[in-house]
């Protein structure tokens, strides 16, 4: 694999935190944990793997995200700003009154965004959806969406699942970002849902297992889902909730909390000098 | 007498009829095909049929995805689980983003009949009604009813259509019949009272109409098909004309049409209003026909709000 662009997309997953950690602390609320531990899949999403164009948002034939896990959307943000759907600037805006970045994704407010979300379980279904229209109408365009994995005890994650699959929507590639933590605390304690491999592939799924903050096993994933036929994908991805901020690190409290003044600075601290050592 | 026909198989037609027409028009469906009739579309269009299986929630996913492409999609199951099950997946997956779906729910109200309380549904519309920029229309006749689903195809955003299990008369097949989305009728004038009726209650409103002539008092018999947007401007003419109402809906008397109305004219023409439809309890099972009188569903039922708003009529 193309080490210049490895680098790159690990560079790009560093400023989309950065974003993230601007947008929390502007707003002095959000979800900063689940953010950071899908920045690096939403970096090789939106630099490299999704077939879309932001001068052209609502081309019919792009290819379609769906963040189901809303809740994370100041790192969907800070990906499609930094991608060139509005401004930058904007995500200090994040939860402010009158702003396009809304508290969870909003489909109206700017343009690109696939499906608005936020009630859990329900996004995966519309992106479902969207590759039943692919198949419908015979577009090459694919759909990824990420879930949680508190997420997953939704009842409707397993309904749009066995959809998936019934339907055989090879053009459907589902990320779960598996942090492993939610707001009562560890999944495995809250409600347990794993394991998740075994019960996909029982659900007629192929099943890709990874290191969700690697970015080599993250492009190869998504580039194997590609040529699977006859089945959808999920890519498992194990993930570290606050990756990249130390002391959010596996820490369910960073959930929905946003950094005080001093815990911002040393995050933009910590995060920019991990982007100057690479 | 008239051959009857439920508005449900109406629905059924339609959408058959309408799928040549319209190339975007998808269909979905929850393991209910035989029973809402998009089973007749399924034998026309297999090819845009999805059977979702029972997983109602998935379903309105999956048609708001349809959405965002430029399909048309028609997901259909039972009012209850409609309007009830999936409350949230339509209020934030289908109406926050103003999707272009289409919900076709039957078996709504309590003619739905022998199933009982669990699926006879007294309270979709009140639900419906509550979320921003939803489109409800409740059809009283085969003939309004194709001509819902028609509209609610030309209408770009969400709508909520009503069906029931029940055959009921053909009131509207005549030619001056028009129907308008968002428009009230007028099916007949009058001076004392004016009888608000949905659905079916629109048959009992006309007999209850006879009713009240044979005793000197004259009622106007307003159809609302179309429950939200209201047709305001024609309620408060009526209000004006008349002095008192009565709203009659097979829905609870809580949250419905006999609500909506009250809460359009009580700030700008305070007349009363008496709300005829399921009092606040669950419904029962029994046959259709036996729940209406039991209820006091029926003409018999209008009469008599209608007298307890003219007594109330200064």
């Amino acid at each position: 694999m193309n080490n210049d662009k490895i680098l790159e997309l690990k560079k790009i997953a560093t400023d989309i935190r950065i974003g993230a950690i601007e947008a929390v602390h502007s707003a002095k609320s959000g979800h900063p944990g689940g953010a950071l531990s899908c920045a690096d899949i939403l970096a090789c999403l939106y630099f490299s793997e999704l077939k879309i164009d932001p001068e052209n948002p609502e081309n019919p034939e792009r290819d379609r995200f769906v963040l189901s896990k809303g809740h994370s959307c100041p790192a969907l943000y800070s990906a499609m700003a930094l991608r060139g759907y509005f401004d930058l600037e904007e995500l200090k805006k994040f939860r402010h009154l009158g702003s396009v970045v809304q508290g969870h994704p909003d489909m109206k407010a700017i343009r690109g965004i696939d499906m608005s979300a936020g009630s859990l379980g329900q996004g995966f279904s519309c992106a479902c959806g969207m590759a039943l229209a692919g198949k419908i109408d015979k577009k090459d365009y694919r759909v990824y969406s990420i879930i949680g994995d508190g997420e997953s005890q939704e009842g409707q994650i397993w309904e749009a699942i066995m959809f998936a699959a019934h339907y055989k929507l090879d053009n459907l590639c589902l990320i779960i970002d598996n942090n492993g933590l939610q707001i009562d605390g560890k999944v495995k304690d809250v409600m347990n849902t794993m394991p998740y491999a075994s019960k996909l592939k029982a659900f007629g799924w192929n099943v890709i297992s990874i290191d969700g903050h690697s970015i080599e096993q993250i492009l190869d994933a998504l580039s194997t889902a590609k040529t699977v036929k006859g089945k959808p994908t999920v890519i498992v991805a194990k993930t570290i909730k606050g990756k990249g901020v130390s002391f959010m690190e596996d820490q369910a409290g960073w959930h929905g909390k946003a950094p005080n003044d001093d815990e911002y600075a040393q995050a933009i601290n910590e995060l920019t000098e991990y982007k100057n050592s690479l | 007498m008239a051959e009857k026909i439920a508005t449900r198989e109406a629905y059924g037609n339609a959408l058959a009829e309408l799928g040549s027409k319209y190339n975007n028009l998808v269909v979905l469906d929850a393991d209910l095909a035989a029973a809402t009739k998009t089973g007749v579309f399924k034998k026309k269009f297999p090819e845009r049929f999805f059977d979702c299986g029972i997983a109602e929630n998935n379903m309105f996913g999956v048609a708001a995805g349809l959405a965002t492409t430029g399909k048309i999609p028609f997901a259909s199951t039972f009012a209850m689980f409609a309007a009830g099950r999936s409350f949230d997946q339509i209020r934030n997956s289908i109406g926050y983003p103003h999707l272009n779906v289409k919900i076709g729910a039957t078996h709504a109200g309590i003619t739905v009949g022998e199933d009982g309380a669990t699926h006879q549904c007294n309270e979709d519309i009140a639900l419906m009604r509550t979320i921003p920029g939803m489109v409800i229309i409740n059809p009283s006749d085969a003939v309004e009813a194709r001509c819902a689903v028609e509209e609610a195809i030309k209408h770009n955003g969400p709508v909520y259509m009503r069906f029931g299990r029940l055959a009921v008369s053909v009131i509207n097949d005549n030619p001056s019949y028009k129907f308008e989305l968002g428009k009230g009728i007028l099916l007949e004038d009058g001076n004392d009272i004016t009888i608000v009726a949905t659905g079916i209650m629109v048959e009992q409103a006309l007999l209850a109409r006879e009713m009240l002539a044979a005793e000197g008092i004259s009622a106007a018999v307003v159809n609302i098909h179309t429950i939200k947007p209201l047709d305001t401007q024609l309620l408060i003419a009526c209000a004006q004309q008349t002095g008192a109402m009565v709203v009659s809906e097979e829905h609870s008397i809580i949250g419905g049409l006999g609500s909506a109305v009250c809460e359009a004219l009580s700030g700008v023409c305070p007349i009363p209003i008496v709300r005829h439809g399921v009092e606040d309890v669950f419904g029962k099972s029994a046959p259709a026909k036996e729940l209406l009188e039991y209820f006091n569903l029926n003409a018999k039922g209008i009469v008599e709000k209608a007298k307890i708003a003219l007594s109330m009529k200064h």
